[in-house]
């Protein structure tokens, strides 16, 4: 029988197989910031240990940082909230104590740590790859197994080069067909999820496959396999082709020369086989996904722009009921309304899910030429990275965003998570471009909705949510 | 890490599917680069009534009554019963750190996010899954008794009950004599060191580039 893509991934770093089932896998690449590292570090401090293998690993200050130009310009020693200073400084230390190679806040290069890593070629193709963070599934785009870790486990790599684990199970995730315009790879995961739920994925890999997928960009892929995890799959998986060594060529860590050839013939079998086995296999028509919106404070919380607000009469037990209400109370919204009657306070476009230049060109293409609503009190823009950052200001994109009333920002996690200044105030609603709609996750008391960047963008010039597909030059 | 063989504690319910870790430490707690003192903070938002800050008194805060944890009968509670999915969402291993700083040593629910699982055994807090009826009628059990007790029995993976069944549990058996005792991951993943660096001289043909120190 034939192997999956996980299952090659898998195979190609088996160190030592249990008879108790786990196994050594070496891991490849480790991504390092500054928010679940330094316990990592303090622990092998304790234990008297040396990292492994230096060369695994790469660190980013991201989660934490300020995303205020004035703010980052006067340097780390002037950050206002002396607390994370502290946790940012610590990642420096740690970098230079144990010698590993750190990106540092101050750097073109610096970003959230799943775009700097496609971005730098620092994550390649049939690499294991781990993060203390668990939208590290992001970079399956590339044809990697790459998941999140907790900090006990980042410690391991660290003086390991491996990791203990059980092998998952397989699941392939089929959008075939022809993506409508102004419907994303945003909408794509979101519709997966409404449909698998939150739970859906948990102890499997999902790979995406299908037509519908193959015509994704790199970027579209990577928001796609970033929301894995929001479906409970550590890893998303997406099988290599010319699209993704496009992407690789001449990124500054991929290799070059002799070393690419070699690269490239490898990387072109990681694929699954035709008679591959799948424990779960979910088809979707890609003509059948609309614009979405997360009405609730769940990923699965979510339908298409032209729905409405489900009612406690289509819930099917009292369990369901029980959430339904606690979700409609904690977000404000009535039973049965329509999505296009929910009006954001805030926008928020950014995070590892949408930060890209693709977003970012998304976006802007909506509120070029336009203001943003009167009722919208902030609408951020926060690039993924320095070098998205930079690319978007060749192109204007900047101008279009300031012009329009918003707000461009430094690079870094920002309103995703709101570790750093940028939070909801208690009952504003947010239209947001990241992954997670859970209760205060953009800040205490915040309402979160989920979107794509043409979507929140969109809403912001309405003022309320609207389908991106009826405005003038889409679709 | 604190071996765990047999530990018997009052249960407290969490009564809700899909508990994610957001909400069982919230991300401003997340700047502390230790790995203590998280406890005062577990649940934060639904414990308190006011917004949480890294340098609060959590003393002097304005408590939720309507929070089980704060109701008199949970006080002292060291084992969580919990519905599907639990610890879904971030990986932060925050979230175990809260839980066995409060003082729970066991979790039980019908299902967890896979993270969350795995770094609860690496912090002695044992994740244990019963199905969706078990789960349903030990809230019923503990609903109706103030004072529920449980004893977790990880050597016979059993629960038991003095007002009913003992419950049998299944528990990866690697995981369950790490715990029993109080092994530590990296030290026995050491052990293997001759095996990875075999490993990394043909995983090095394979793919050189792996291996470059990646220069800022």
């Amino acid at each position: 029988m034939g192997k999956t893509l996980y299952d090659k991934l898998w195979d190609a770093h088996l160190v030592e197989q249990r008879e108790d089932g786990t196994a050594l896998i070496y891991i490849d690449r480790q991504l390092l910031h500054e928010v679940t590292s330094p316990q990592a570090f303090e622990g092998l401090r304790i234990a008297g240990r040396q990292p492994w293998r230096l060369s695994a690993n790469i660190a980013v200050p991201d989660h934490n940082v300020s995303t205020l130009a004035a703010e980052r310009a006067a340097g780390l020693s002037a950050l206002t909230d002396e607390v994370s200073r502290i946790q940012l400084q610590t990642l420096d230390d740690n970098c230079a104590d144990f010698q590993i190679p750190e990106i540092p806040l101050d750097d073109v290069r610096q970003g959230i740590v799943h775009v700097m890593g496609p971005e730098q070629g620092a994550t390649l193709p049939g690499m294991t790859i781990v993060c203390g963070d668990s939208h590290t599934s992001t970079h399956g785009a590339l044809g990697a197994l790459a998941h999140g870790i907790g900090t006990s486990e980042v410690e391991h790599v660290l003086a390991t080069g491996c990791l203990i684990q059980r092998k998952m199970k397989n699941m392939r995730v089929r959008v075939d067909g022809v993506l409508g315009a102004g419907v994303t790879a945003k909408d794509v995961a979101l519709a997966i999820i409404g449909v698998i739920g939150t739970a859906g994925g948990t102890g499997h890999a999902i790979e995406f496959a299908g037509s519908a997928i193959r015509g994704l960009t790199m970027e579209g892929r990577m928001t796609l396999c970033n929301m894995a995890i929001e479906a409970g799959a550590r890893a998303g998986l997406i099988a290599v082709d010319d699209v993704t060594l496009a992407y690789i060529k001449d990124k500054r860590y991929a290799p070059q020369g002799d070393q690419w050839q070699q690269a490239e013939d490898w990387w072109r079998s990681l694929e699954s086989d035709a008679d591959a086995h799948f424990d779960t296999d979910i088809a979707l028509r890609a003509d059948s996904i609309e614009p979405q919106v997360t009405w609730g404070t769940s990923p699965e919380m979510v339908t298409s722009i032209g729905g409405r607000v489900p009612t406690l009469e289509e819930m099917s037990n009292d369990s369901e009921r029980r959430s339904l209400e606690r979700a409609l109370d904690y977000m404000g919204l009535e039973p049965g309304m329509s999505i296009a009657d929910i009006r954001p306070d805030v926008i928020f476009i950014g995070s590892c899910t949408n930060s890209r230049i693709e977003d970012m060109r998304a976006a802007a293409a909506i509120v070029a030429g336009k203001r943003i609503a009167s009722s919208i009190k902030q609408a951020l823009v926060v690039p993924g990275s320095g070098v998205v950052k930079a690319q978007a200001e060749r192109e204007g994109l900047d101008k279009i965003f300031i012009d329009a009333g918003m707000e461009w920002r430094e690079p870094g996690c920002s309103m995703c998570l709101a570790m750093n200044a940028d939070k909801l105030a208690p009952g504003e609603r947010c239209a947001s471009t990241s992954n997670r709609n859970f209760e205060g996750r953009q800040g205490f008391g915040g309402r979160t909705h989920l979107v794509s960047p043409a979507m929140a963008a969109a809403a912001a010039v309405a003022g309320h949510f609207v389908d991106v597909r009826a405005i003038e030059g889409q679709a | 890490m604190d071996a765990f063989t047999i530990h018997a504690g009052v249960v407290a319910p969490m009564d809700r599917p899909n508990v994610d870790t957001d909400l069982i430490i919230p991300k401003q707690f997340l700047k502390s680069i230790k790995r203590s003192g998280f406890g005062p903070n577990l649940f934060d938002e639904l414990r308190y009534l006011d917004e949480g800050k890294p340098d609060s008194d959590n003393s002097h805060r304005p408590l939720n009554p309507e929070f089980p944890l704060n109701a008199p009968r949970y006080q002292g509670a060291s084992i969580l019963l919990a519905r599907e999915n639990f610890g879904c969402g971030s990986s932060r291993e925050h979230a175990p750190w809260a839980l066995v700083d409060y003082g729970f040593r066991c979790v039980i629910a019908p299902s967890f996010a896979d993270i969350f699982r795995s770094n609860c055994f690496k912090n002695g807090l044992l994740p244990i899954e019963l199905s969706s009826d078990q789960v349903s009628e030990l809230f019923d059990a503990m609903y109706t008794t103030e004072g529920f007790s449980l004893t977790i029995d990880l050597e016979q993976q059993c629960i038991r009950r003095t007002d009913g069944d003992d419950i049998a549990f299944d528990v990866d058996g690697f995981r369950r004599d790490c715990l029993l005792n109080g092994l530590d991951d990296i030290g026995i993943t050491l052990k293997s060191a001759d095996a990875i660096k075999r490993f990394e001289e043909q995983h090095r043909q394979r793919a050189p580039w792996v291996f470059d120190l990646l220069e800022v």
